[in-house]
């Protein structure tokens, strides 16, 4: 066993790390820095900037565009995003539909989709749920009927994040509803500017409006649009789950948002007039969720020292979207807790950049509220805890 | 031993949860919580007709005579509203105050005129760095011709923007955090140098920054003894902790009953989700926890008139166990609802707020594992 990187891995995390500092605005680093609202601009430069460089797609194979790295370069990759202050590469367009279209898809698909994609030109969104079929994703109900060269689409999604910025949605449809449900499902690429869809925001209990509900009335698709084969759509979200699983754990990201509650304790006073950090009882509460992280850091490098030694990588992923959502959302309670009663006043104002005015109480503890109410999303989303342990009973335990 | 409410109680529990069955829906808190002032003045104006503003203060000033299992029947009915009516604020806190400690001339001045709606009030107690520690007074009160100038700021004053007085905590000897030296002062709203920042709660409520610049009061203003206010503070946010506690309550049996339902009724794969085992014992962890935050808010509730040292205890006790089953029952109630768990039009998030928030209010967990701890130990 050895913990080192080698040279080269180490060498490459010091060309990463210098990108992201050449190349991170200053605008967009102050605004991941202060938990302000990132604007779509704000990630379509950054991706821009990463593409670029040839660096927004690393999971992509070097045919469509990736930059052809190792499995710990990916990883390091990751990391180094994570420990910065960069937006989250939004996943619909490069992790999610880009590897099942260019897996499954037809080469006009290829050919149209994927540099959009990477030139950050198509904005994706992700049709999954609704509001009948939430874990129960198979049992979807949008339906999608062929006529001539067309599918008519009619039917509702929900949780629709962002599409209110997209372009394209990837949707998953009913093509035939007398066989079983997962074998009836299609994967549907839908123009969001197509005639009959109607996009209504859906506000969350933070007060962001992130997520939307989108609506279906006789909209007309182009047949070909259907990536792969009718009634093969759950086989390709299947494997577009599978698929993408650096950065679930989301352990930089973690780290740095650690740092910066010890930051917040530093400032914050105490009961007793000391800092808070010194208070033991939160001094304790942050050693046992860096203790935790630490944990989840080192289990998916084992997973990955294991993937990239040739053993399939197994549902053990789904370990890390439990144990990472659950730390991520032990970090927003220490905030919480940090702030105090400067949690309650509600400023959305605050949250948005070139807000001019003196924050009430510490200027951290705006977020502190909306952030933690809006983490709750997190082992909501994705397929829930509950769904991901059933997942790991059946396929790892055998149970 | 005996937990069931006398008949006038009773009476009182039915009233108020009938006001909140038929006249605070959640649709109508929604349009109550986002109006101006963040309540309405009407259901105020009922509220005083009922009685229910002087169900906890005594007779000689209008009101009913009883006590805290009065104000813990009231605030677990608003629990189930989310009432945003400042009844906390102005009646427990305030009227709790001045009939406490206030001279005859106070009580005289304050009481009635609460009772009957006409007056409310506010207690400004926290400053921007004294976090939970009641004894951290930096604002101060200055002997002026006869009387006092006040100086400082007070955070997170709930109410503060509806209040005709204030009850203000500030320090006439001693150093910043010394538990001597602090006294309480009933100042009017309209002082001059005295300003606010008022802002909305996250958990749909009205709060403001308190400025003191140069407020001058006369003697009679100070409420209680001079220099030693301390313990009438501890005793008065002890009482706080009681009344948030059934309004705590109230919310959490909501989220019960909401999430109950929901389990039975959402359908996937194929059958109600209440049918898989996890669910199941989530929900009766969800129980268990409501259960014993009943009966801690019984318990503080009943021992508010003990020594402060066994009352102290007790509201400690009760904070945390309250802060606990808060935290678990919202969070799950909105795990269990999944994705429109989430959404802002729905219910249960905004319960899941109220209770995140009254976790910050006068002592979160840890603080109060502290203090019972060196009480106990």
């Amino acid at each position: 066993m050895d913990l080192a990187f080698s040279d080269s891995d180490r060498a490459f995390r010091d060309e990463v790390r210098a990108f992201i500092r050449d190349n991170l605005p200053d605008d967009i680093r102050d605004k991941v820095e202060n938990d302000l609202h990132l604007e779509k601009d704000d990630y379509v430069r950054w991706q821009r900037a990463l593409a670029a460089r040839g660096w927004l797609a690393p999971n992509w194979p070097v045919e469509f565009g990736g930059p052809g790295w190792t499995l710990t370069q990916r990883y390091i990759f990751q990391d180094e995003l994570g420990a910065a202050p960069t937006p989250r590469i939004i996943p619909f367009g490069v992790s999610m539909v880009g590897p099942v279209i260019y897996t499954f898809g037809s080469d006009e698909q290829k050919r149209r989709y994927l540099p959009r994609i990477l030139a950050s030109e198509d904005f994706w969104c992700q049709g999954y749920s609704e509001p009948g079929a939430g874990s129960d994703l198979a049992s979807l109900k949008t339906r999608a009927v062929r006529d001539g060269d067309h599918y008519v689409v009619n039917g509702g999604k929900t949780w629709t994040t962002m599409a209110h910025w997209a372009d394209m949605m990837f949707c998953l449809v009913r093509t035939d509803p007398d066989v079983k449900p997962q074998e009836g499902i299609s994967f549907l690429l839908i123009d969001m500017r197509s005639p009959g869809i109607t996009i209504r925001p859906i506000v969350t209990i933070d007060g962001g409006a992130e997520i939307n509900e989108v609506f279906f009335d006789d909209v007309r698709v182009p047949c070909t649009n259907l990536v792969g084969d009718e009634g093969k759509g759950w086989t390709y979200a299947k494997f577009l789950l599978g698929h993408e699983r650096f950065g679930i754990a989301g352990v930089a990201r973690s780290k740095r948002q650690l740092a910066g509650v010890k930051e917040i304790a530093r400032a914050e006073a105490g009961d007793d007039g000391g800092p808070l950090i010194d208070d033991p009882a939160f001094r304790a509460k942050l050693a046992e969720v860096e203790i935790e992280l630490t944990a989840l850091e080192y289990t998916e490098l084992r997973f990955l020292a294991s993937e990239e030694a040739g053993r399939a990588p197994g549902p053990e992923a789904s370990i890390l979207k439990i144990r990472g959502t659950e730390i991520q959302q032990a970090i927003t309670e220490l905030v919480l807790e940090a702030v105090a009663y400067y949690a309650n006043p509600f400023v959305p104002e605050a949250l948005a950049a070139g807000w001019n005015e003196a924050p009430i109480g510490p200027p951290y503890a705006a977020a502190a509220a909306p952030i933690y109410f809006n983490w709750r999303k997190a082992s909501i989303y994705g397929g829930s805890n509950e769904i991901q342990k059933n997942i790991i009973a059946k396929m790892v335990l055998g149970l | 031993m005996d937990f069931s409410l006398t008949t006038e109680q009773q009476l009182l529990k039915d009233s108020v949860e009938r006001f909140v069955e038929e006249d605070y829906d959640f649709r109508t808190r929604r349009e109550i919580a986002a109006s101006d002032e963040g309540f309405r003045r009407e259901n105020w104006a009922r509220f005083a007709e009922l009685g229910w503003l002087g169900a906890a203060l005594p007779e000689s000033c209008g009101g009913s005579g009883g006590g805290p299992v009065e104000t813990m029947v009231i605030m677990e009915a608003f629990g189930r509203g989310l009432v945003t009516e400042p009844y906390l604020s102005s009646v427990v806190l305030g009227g709790g105050l001045v009939a406490r400690h206030g001279s005859a001339a106070q009580r005289e001045a304050v009481l009635p005129a609460l009772v009957e709606g006409e007056t409310m009030l506010a207690f400004a107690y926290a400053e921007p760095r004294s976090r939970y520690d009641l004894a951290h007074v930096a604002t101060r009160a200055a002997r002026e011709d006869g009387g006092y100038r006040l100086d400082g700021r007070k955070a997170v004053v709930f109410g503060a923007a509806s209040a005709d007085r204030i009850v203000v905590s500030a320090r006439t000897a001693g150093g910043e955090r010394d538990g001597a030296g602090i006294t309480l002062f009933l100042v009017d709203a309209t002082a001059p140098g005295l300003a606010r920042r008022d802002y909305r709660t996250v958990d749909g409520l009205r709060a403001s920054e308190v400025m003191l610049d140069g407020v001058r009061v006369a003697a009679d203003a100070v409420l209680g003894e001079p220099d030693g206010a301390l313990p009438v503070i501890e005793e008065a946010i002890d009482h706080g902790i009681a009344a948030v506690a059934a309004e705590a309550v109230g919310a959490m049996q909501v989220l019960n009953d909401t999430t109950n339902e929901y389990l039975k009724t959402r359908r996937q794969f194929g059958r109600p989700i209440g049918d898989f085992q996890v669910l199941k014992h989530r929900m009766v962890d969800m129980l268990t926890r409501y259960e014993e935050a009943r009966s801690m808010c019984c318990m503080v509730t009943l021992k508010l008139g003990e020594t402060p040292a066994e009352r102290a205890k007790a509201a400690s006790a009760a904070k945390v166990q309250i802060g606990r089953s808060g935290r678990f029952i919202g969070q799950q109630a909105v795990q269990l609802h999944g994705g429109i768990g989430i959404t802002d039009e729905l219910h249960v998030g905004h319960y899941f707020k109220r209770l995140t928030m009254i976790d910050t209010l006068f002592g979160n967990v840890d603080h109060h594992l502290r203090r019972f701890a060196s009480l106990a130990c």
